[in-house]
């Protein structure tokens, strides 16, 4: 019993979760109330996590299912402060559109729960588990203002696209499960025999499956839809935080059981990456929607998340979880950005909306101004740096062609950020935004902004907690 | 340690900016923060001055060294000067306040942000100038785009927002090659101090390839043909200040790279190179000058006329002569004086009768004599006449061709006759012949603050072409020994 504490952050949310459903149902008007109480579990989750699971190196429970290390613990942070701040900043959101009910916190907490499992999965049944969960969850935020017929048609096609993945990865998990004799990934890995091509079948059905939960080209297409159709705060946390999890899965799910076939996954790696930047950065040129952009814009920092990942090296994984703890911080503070884009209680989410924002508003263009340069990759920003350490692994193996192709793909992002930029400063300006915004926005765009702008100041932290990651 | 006066003179220009961006921004003409910028920048230079009178010029020894850690194991923020560098971020903060009391009569709105944009430039290029780790140096190399695409963007004439675009990206794709190879560097060498690369030097199978990768940043930027076309476009729609800052110091970063990066740690790949500089410069000096001499606006003249004089800088190092180099370094510092006097002398024009275009002038030396007299001395200096800074860098520059490729110094000769045509046609007509537009006799000559810029140019012009002693004691020793270390490491391959 005295492993149990290990996982006390994922009992007390899941805990959590049926009280405030039972509170949801009993007391009536207990929306503000359940909101409060899941931000107050998530903090005091969070707190578990650090406390009970942080200086640990590496244990497996339940029969090796579950495994906490490092990278499961720094992960789970991440996943719980994202959760945190976008549940904290999108109640104006909610409650503009009056959607502030009291299963929009409970979902987040469940998807988040299913996260927390997947991350710290060692089994391909947990994982899938998890997984499970967190899409379920997902299906029901997509569709959340559900009188609006884009939301309803967001949650339906994700729903079904979704599905579809699930079921591939569920048949790739049998084919593995079939070859190897185990769904544990610590013996599959040494049941091992890489004359079996049917194993290679299995791990290209589960990295379709997962590619498309990340969204990387070609699974990407119901993404640009989804993040559109979504309410703003829900496309808040589908581009932040179920891609942290679904990445932890990847390395676990890659250097785990499969490194002795890197091989055989490496060019898949590679080609989803190059697939992933080149389409992102093209792809998103011509959009009008700022949602739609963004969803273009994820996929293609998805694929620099996965070149750090094709190296096959444990620099490679360290610099694809710097990439993704640096973009998340970049997608909250362009998130809290469009938040802010509010008039008489309507919500604006065109690209051309922004025309001229800097002459009404200095302060949120001078944020803007800074995201967008990071998310271009700009030194000094701290976009450039997540960059940089990616490529930096990459080239360390030789891999000179995704790194070029990469960085031209860079040049071609840059345009499109430097489009934004362009309308939000050169261009004429139109009516005046709201100002009167709520603290915690206020409070996570200025503190996500001036992480971006001073993180070349001290690089080094960072590295320090990604460094103890050692999965190989 | 000493006091660390390199990173002050980098960081003055951020804190000055900061508190430019706590104070409040008045429409019209915001002297406060005009005041602020100048006083900041001045300072700046008196650092500068001080520190060149403190620069021992008996040694090629890089000088006022700072190293601190920045990223343990990885990178360390290293600055420091020698007789090359110094005279670059001298060029850098005497410029800068030039630009500053210019803005008077060129920017009209969002003043106190155009100045921050200026004073973020400034520490930005005498950080490329100090940096002495390849990753540092890139950072400043690439953080320069994000203000002088604002400045460009906010303050530029009606295609602004294509030039800005132009500008950008081209630079842009030109250095992320650059970052692949300095990346390249760190793991085939374990460091990117440019000191211990010195020493240490790189295996010559991977130089051309890292040569190349260089290049393509510094091609870019210098602007080398035909990779120059975003030059006119940027310099025909920034503002005065951005065109000064641009043709004044911008370019000088490339030139600069080449000596300090491409010479220093590629040898044997920049001797392999050779002929290819050499063809791009020629053609740079020859092919520019003959559209420069067609252009109908005066600012895409001057613009293409920098391609031309940036051709004979490039030639020059690759010459690889000490006499090559040196012309290099000065017709730099020249090119730095005089194209920023004749961008800001067009300013003046255009602020009175707004057209940039020559045929709209003309006969207006009785009108505004002041003026005419400043704007010969700087289209002189321009084409090299002796007795300006132009002339010694020039003369260098094709005395060391001579000595290495005699056709390459014959052709690069025309470039000068052909620069003498182009400026001087330029002169006659917007100067002398006949009164075009009885609207021309409306013009007042310099006002106070331009005439006070365009005499703190036209004195060094003129002293360093008299007198370029100080100049030649600054880069001597560095330059021979950075040749001596040239040729040993091609003796020793």
């Amino acid at each position: 019993m005295d492993s149990l504490n290990l996982i006390l952050p994922e009992i007390f949310i899941s805990l959590s979760v049926m009280f405030l459903l039972i509170l949801g149902v009993f007391k009536k008007d207990s929306s503000q109330l359940t909101f409060n109480l899941s931000l107050f579990t998530i903090l005091i989750a969070a707190i578990i996590t650090v406390n009970e699971t942080y200086s640990i190196n590496r244990v497996t429970l339940f029969k090796d299912s579950v495994v906490i290390d490092p990278m499961a613990s720094l992960m789970k942070i991440i996943t719980l402060i994202g959760g945190f701040l976008v549940l904290i900043i999108s109640s104006s959101y909610l409650k503009a559109f009056k959607i502030f009910k009291i299963e929009y916190p409970i979902l987040i907490l469940s998807s988040i729960l299913g996260m927390m499992v997947m991350i710290s999965s060692n089994d391909l049944m947990v994982f899938y588990m998890g997984l499970e969960l967190q899409s379920l969850a997902l299906y029901v935020l997509a569709t959340f203002n559900r009188d609006q017929l884009k939301s309803s048609e967001a949650g339906l096609k994700y729903f079904v696209l979704s599905a579809l993945s699930s079921g591939l990865l569920l048949y790739g998990c049998s084919l593995i499960y079939g070859f190897s004799g185990s769904t544990n990934f610590d013996v599959i890995a040494n049941q091992l025999n890489s004359n079996e091509y049917a194993l290679t079948f299995g791990i290209v059905f589960i990295l379709v499956g997962l590619a498309f939960k990340i969204s990387a080209v070609p699974f990407h297409m119901w993404a640009p839809d989804v993040y559109e159709g979504s309410p703003t705060s829900v496309t808040l946390f589908f581009t932040m935080v179920p891609k942290i999890a679904a990445l932890t899965v990847f390395i676990r799910f890659l250097y785990v059981p499969f490194i002795n076939l890197i091989d055989q996954w490496q060019m898949i790696i590679i080609f989803l990456s190059i697939a992933s930047m080149i389409f992102g950065a093209i792809a998103a040129i011509g959009q009008t929607n700022i949602k739609r952009l963004i969803a273009y814009s994820s996929i293609g920092h998805i694929g620099y998340t996965l070149a750090g990942l094709a190296t096959g090296s444990n620099d490679g994984i360290q610099s694809s979880i710097i990439y993704i703890s640096i973009y998340v911080v970049m997608n909250l503070a362009l998130f809290s950005c469009l938040l802010m884009l509010k008039r008489n209680e309507q919500y604006y989410e065109d690209i051309d909306d922004l025309s001229g924002l800097s002459k009404n508003h200095p302060l949120l263009s001078l944020c803007l101004l800074i995201i967008l340069f990071s998310l271009a990759g700009i030194p000094p920003l701290a976009g450039f740096f997540a960059k940089f350490y990616v490529f930096k692994a990459v080239i360390e193996q030789s891999m000179y062609f995704l790194a070029i192709v990469g960085l031209l793909s860079t040049v071609i992002a840059a345009f499109y950020y430097l489009r934004i930029i362009k309308i939000i400063y050169f261009d004429k300006e139109k009516e005046k935004y709201d100002t009167d915004h709520g603290v915690w926005l206020k409070f996570s765009l200025t503190f996500s902004a001036i992480l971006i702008l001073l993180y070349f100041i001290s690089p080094s932290q960072l590295i320090e907690v990604v460094s103890r990651i050692n999965i190989i | 340690m000493n006091f660390p006066i390199l990173s002050s003179l980098i960081l003055l220009p951020i804190v000055g900016a900061l508190f430019l961006f706590f104070t409040k921004d008045k429409d019209g003409n915001n002297l406060t923060a005009k005041y602020v910028a100048l006083f900041v920048t001045i300072v700046n230079f008196l650092i500068s001055i001080y520190l060149w009178l403190l620069f021992d010029t008996t040694t090629s020894a890089f000088q006022f060294v700072e190293e601190r850690i920045w990223i343990k194991d990885f990178i360390n923020y290293k600055v420091g000067v020698d007789g090359i560098s110094i005279l670059f971020i001298l060029l850098t903060t005497f410029i800068t306040p030039l630009c500053i009391v210019s803005v008077n009569n060129t920017v009209k709105n969002r003043l106190r942000d155009f100045l921050i944009a200026i004073l973020i430039m400034e520490s930005f290029m005498i950080g490329v100038f100090c940096a002495l780790d390849l990753i540092v140096f890139y950072l400043f190399f690439e953080a320069g785009l994000i203000p002088m695409f604002l400045i460009i963007g906010i303050w530029g004439g009606p295609k602004r927002v294509y030039s800005a675009f132009k500008f950008f990206l081209y630079t842009l794709l030109g250095s992320v090659l650059m970052l692949v190879a300095i990346i390249s560097i760190y793991w085939i060498s374990g460091t990117t101090d440019v000191i211990k690369l010195y020493e240490l030097g790189i295996d010559a199978k991977y130089q051309n390839l890292l040569w190349l990768a260089f290049f393509s940043s510094f091609a870019v930027k210098t602007p080398m043909w035909p990779v120059h076309t975003w030059l006119p476009d940027a310099h025909v729609e920034a503002p005065t200040a951005g065109s000064v800052l641009l043709a004044a110091i911008l370019l000088k970063m490339a030139g600069y790279g080449f000596i300090r990066f491409s010479l220093g740690l590629f040898p044997v790949a920049s001797e392999i190179f050779t002929p290819l500089i050499y063809t791009l410069s020629v053609i740079a000096i020859i092919f520019t000058s003959f559209i420069a001499l067609m252009q109908e606006d005066m600012k895409k003249l001057i613009a293409y006329s920098s391609v031309a004089h940036m051709g004979f800088v490039t030639l020059g190092i690759f010459t690889l002569q000490q006499q090559g180099i040196e012309g290099s370094i000065i017709q730099m510092i020249s090119h730095g004086l005089v194209s920023a006097a004749l961008f800001l002398c067009v300013g003046v024009v255009y602020d009175r009768m707004h057209s940039r275009l020559i045929k709209s002038y003309g006969g207006i030396v009785t009108i505004i004599p002041k003026y005419s007299i400043l704007f010969m001395l700087f289209s002189l200096a321009a084409l090299g006449l002796p007795g300006t800074s132009g002339f010694i860098g020039e003369f260098l520059i094709l005395m060391g061709a001579f000595k290495d490729n005699f056709l390459v110094a014959i052709i690069a000769s025309f470039g000068v006759i052909l620069g003498a045509a182009y400026m001087l046609w330029l002169y006659k007509r917007v100067i002398f012949g006949k009164l075009v537009n009885e609207d021309l006799k409306q013009m007042v000559d310099l006002n106070r603050s331009e005439y006070l810029i365009l005499t703190c140019l036209a004195v060094p012009t003129l002293f360093f072409g008299f007198y370029p002693e100080p100049l030649f004691n600054t880069i001597e020793v560095s330059v021979s020994d950075l040749i001596n270390m040239h040729n040993l490491n091609i003796a020793s391959k």
